[in-house]
């Protein structure tokens, strides 16, 4: 067995990392996003081959011929065809230390839009800014919404650093640039890293020629930061939003012995926060009616008897007491849950092009309730280039504002400051169904 | 397929069980939210490796109880039969109803014309938007991932189709958290993507690590093959070789399990789950460049099908 083939297979230890990657237009974002996947050795012979045969058709690199790595991210027909990038796309690879889930969000068109989509699941932000031109305010921009998001760390990627020969006083103005903007945006774990996407300084192989750079390679550094979900795994945190009940009276999986399961009885869910072992005391929150305490006495995961279950973990919690739980409710650490309002004060990402008008009759997804909900005001509307709140009446596709909604039957809202994934909802037209907003409740935080 | 507890197959240092775990519990938490928010799931089942994986999935996400949903398959009529007896095997095992759309009946009929390339996978796609409308199904699970195409890599996991089945790649609902939003009119269904994050490595380990039975054609057997556009293509009632292409008998295993017409062979001594994984882990070409000739047709070949509604 050759070298190159152990190489391949030591992809199978680690964990999982989520990131995307935001940049403005001509940042230089697709080649960087070709670049990672081909220094990593995660692109195969006959994808090259296709992208060796587009760019020879195109004159790519001149007479010398070249590879144009933007090719490897560029999906649909009509991005090849006018050499941009329309939506999301989701890239796979992997290094002897981690397996990664890449969101390549496009800069252009609906750039709010798509950042905030790959930025919400995302253990990391890699955003792209031009030696040449410097923090540019869709940069500033970018890192406004990371900020906002709590994407728990920011890469900033000097990229085209051999367009300004390699120059340490440049890359050095764009740091501290980066530090300014990150500081005021209250970003504590913003990097920055001199790059050549095009050629390859520093995104997996480190660069000859930045002497004068001593940190990580961004590969290098993507392997080493914690993931989410390594980061919040205490017992008072645990959140579970309940699903579905299993009940399978009648219609048992087949070989199963009907008389151990005649009164099972489970709530099937994800822990999308903490930890929970059986023993523990939990509140039961089922919207519009007082909390109930009880114990967990079983946790299921098919056919598994747990001792304890942790996020991301998707499994059935047996209770000891026999009340009523349902779809919708929030299972959490015993007194750790909010009390319900009805009254919800939200960030919200407009991503339709219908605007946000006050008096709009809207859906909220919170967890796994859906209640309907009345746009009371907008209070306001974030500057993105000051990061300040300016009054406004309405919002539009693209704008971040702050809104207050009345729920049609009050749910434990938790700070999205606090808690990522109970603090997050979407806003859904009710005609259409349509995505109209991605909402971060502010509740509890201050506001 | 097995629901007994959890058992080690894999060779040593072969497991992924960090990532191999986070991707189930994303993928049963997809399954269990689609069956909450909609009336009328049913999952497509091929036989083939994702969509097995897929429906041990849904079997996980739903003990003690059986999955609550009937599954779907378009048998192009040029399926291998250790395949097709595999499915009944399957469904039969787990208590299911198996729905069949049938390309070969819509042939028969006159409804369908065969392509002059023989190939029958875009054909699928007719009986399948059929089969959805006429058992009114609002959900229907696919094992596509994201991993397998560059069109696929931007399908959200939870991707609205018209009444004319139809995707539009520009139109997309934003995918934010890990909330779905499954809303849909009189008319639209919804495709569902649980196993859009799993990777073809990923799901290899998982039937290791699981000891997920699978088709026997996807280990390595002796089989009569001949040469065809670069690819091993069995001999058989639906694939024979024209003049001046030589048959012979070779080590082969399947990759991919599609219509007999389309698919090639891989050779291939990987006769255990664990040889498969190794191979492919070293493997230098992807699953679709290696077997599959109606990807082939052009660039967009997928993205076009996809349009028009096909999984």
């Amino acid at each position: 067995m050759t070298t190159e083939i152990l190489d391949r297979q030591r992809p199978a230890t680690g964990t999982l990392f989520r990131f995307a990657t935001a940049g403005s237009v001509d940042d230089g974002k697709s080649t960087l996003v070709g670049r990672l996947l081909h220094d990593a050795k995660a692109i195969l012979a006959d994808q090259l081959e296709s992208v060796a045969r587009t760019s020879l058709d195109r004159g790519f690199g001149g007479a010398e011929g070249g590879l144009d790595l933007a090719l490897l991210t560029d999906g649909l027909r009509a991005e090849r065809e006018q050499g941009i990038t329309i939506d999301v796309a989701y890239r796979y690879f992997a290094t002897d230390r981690r397996t990664f889930i890449l969101a390549d969000c496009p800069g252009h068109v609906q750039y709010t839009r798509n950042t905030v989509t790959g930025a919400s699941t995302a253990d990391a932000v890699v955003v792209l800014v031009d030696a040449r031109k410097g923090l540019l305010e869709q940069t500033r921009r970018h890192l406004g919404v990371v900020a906002l998001l709590r994407v728990p760390h920011v890469v900033v990627a000097v990229n085209k650093i051999d367009l300004v020969g390699y120059s340490e006083d440049v890359f050095a103005q764009i740091d501290a640039d980066v530090r300014r903007v990150a500081g005021e945006l209250g970003l504590h774990h913003a990097v920055s890293i001199p790059v050549s996407a095009l050629v390859g300084d520093n995104v997996v192989e480190r660069s000859v020629r930045t002497p004068w750079y001593a940190g990580p390679t961004l590969l290098e550094l993507l392997e080493t930061l914690p993931a989410a979900d390594q980061e919040d795994d205490d017992a008072a945190s645990f959140r579970f939003p309940v699903q579905l009940v299993l009940r399978p009276q009648g219609a048992l999986a087949p070989g199963l012995p009907a008389e151990s399961f005649r009164d099972y009885r489970s709530y099937a869910g994800q822990v999308v926060s903490g930890t929970v072992r059986v023993g523990d005391d939990v509140t039961v929150q089922t919207p519009g009616q007082e909390p109930r305490t009880t114990t967990v006495v079983g946790i299921d995961a098919a056919g598994r008897d747990l001792d304890t279950a942790v996020a991301p973990q998707s499994v059935a919690l047996r209770l000891a007491d026999e009340f009523d739980v349902a779809r919708g409710d929030l299972i959490g650490a015993a007194g750790s849950l909010p009390v319900p309002a009805s009254n919800l004060s939200a960030s919200l990402c407009w991503l339709s092009p219908k605007p946000l008008l006050p008096g709009a009759k809207v859906l909220v997804k919170h967890g796994t309730a859906t209640v309907r909900a009345l746009v009371q005001s907008v209070k306001g509307r974030l500057d993105l280039d000051s990061f300040e709140e300016a009054p406004a009446g309405t919002l539009q596709l693209n704008d971040i504002g702050h809104a207050l909604l009345r729920l049609s039957a009050p749910l434990p809202l938790e700070p999205y400051a606090v808690h990522r994934r109970t603090g997050a909802f979407l806003v859904i037209d009710p005609q259409d169904g349509g995505t109209l907003a991605a909402g971060m409740i502010r509740n509890g935080a201050g506001q | 397929m097995t629901l007994t507890p959890l058992h080690d197959t894999a060779a040593p240092g072969l497991q992924a069980s960090g990532v191999l775990d986070t991707l189930e519990a994303e993928s049963i938490h997809i399954i269990r939210e689609v069956v909450a928010e909609f009336e009328r799931p049913a999952m497509l089942f091929s036989g083939g490796k994702d969509s097995v994986v897929m429906l041990q999935l849904a079997a996980k996400a739903f003990w003690p109880a059986r999955i609550p949903f009937p599954v779907v398959h378009v048998d192009t009529g040029h399926n291998f039969p250790e395949v097709l007896d595999f499915r009944d095997q399957t469904v039969e095992r787990l208590g299911l109803k198996l729905i069949v759309g049938s390309v070969q009946e819509y042939i028969d009929r006159g409804e369908l014309q065969e392509r002059a390339d023989g190939t029958r996978n875009p054909l699928q796609t007719t009986p399948l938007l059929d089969t959805i409308a006429a058992n009114r199904f609002d959900a229907v699970f696919g094992g596509g991932r994201r991993d397998e195409d560059k069109a696929r890599a931007k399908e959200r996991i939870l991707s609205l189709r018209d009444e004319f089945g139809q995707w539009d790649p520009r139109n997309q609902r934003p995918e934010l958290w890990n909330l779905y939003n499954g809303r849909h009119t009189v008319g639209q269904h919804v495709r569902a993507f649980p196993i859009s994050n799993w990777t073809e490595l990923d799901i290899w380990r998982y039937i290791a690590r699981e000891g997920i039975e699978l088709p026997s054609i996807y280990y390595a057997h002796a089989r009569q093959v001949f040469r065809r556009d670069g690819m091993w293509r069995a001999v058989g009632e639906f694939s024979q070789p024209d003049r001046g292409e030589e048959v012979s008998v070779r080590t082969v295993r399947y990759r991919t399990v599609g219509d007999m017409s389309c698919t090639g062979a891989v050779l291939s001594e990987a006769r255990t789950v664990d040889d498969v994984v190794l191979e492919v882990a070293a493997s230098t070409l992807t699953e679709r460049g290696a077997t599959r000739a109606d990807d082939r047709i052009s660039e967009a070949a997928m993205e076009d099908r996809k349009k028009d509604g096909y999984f």
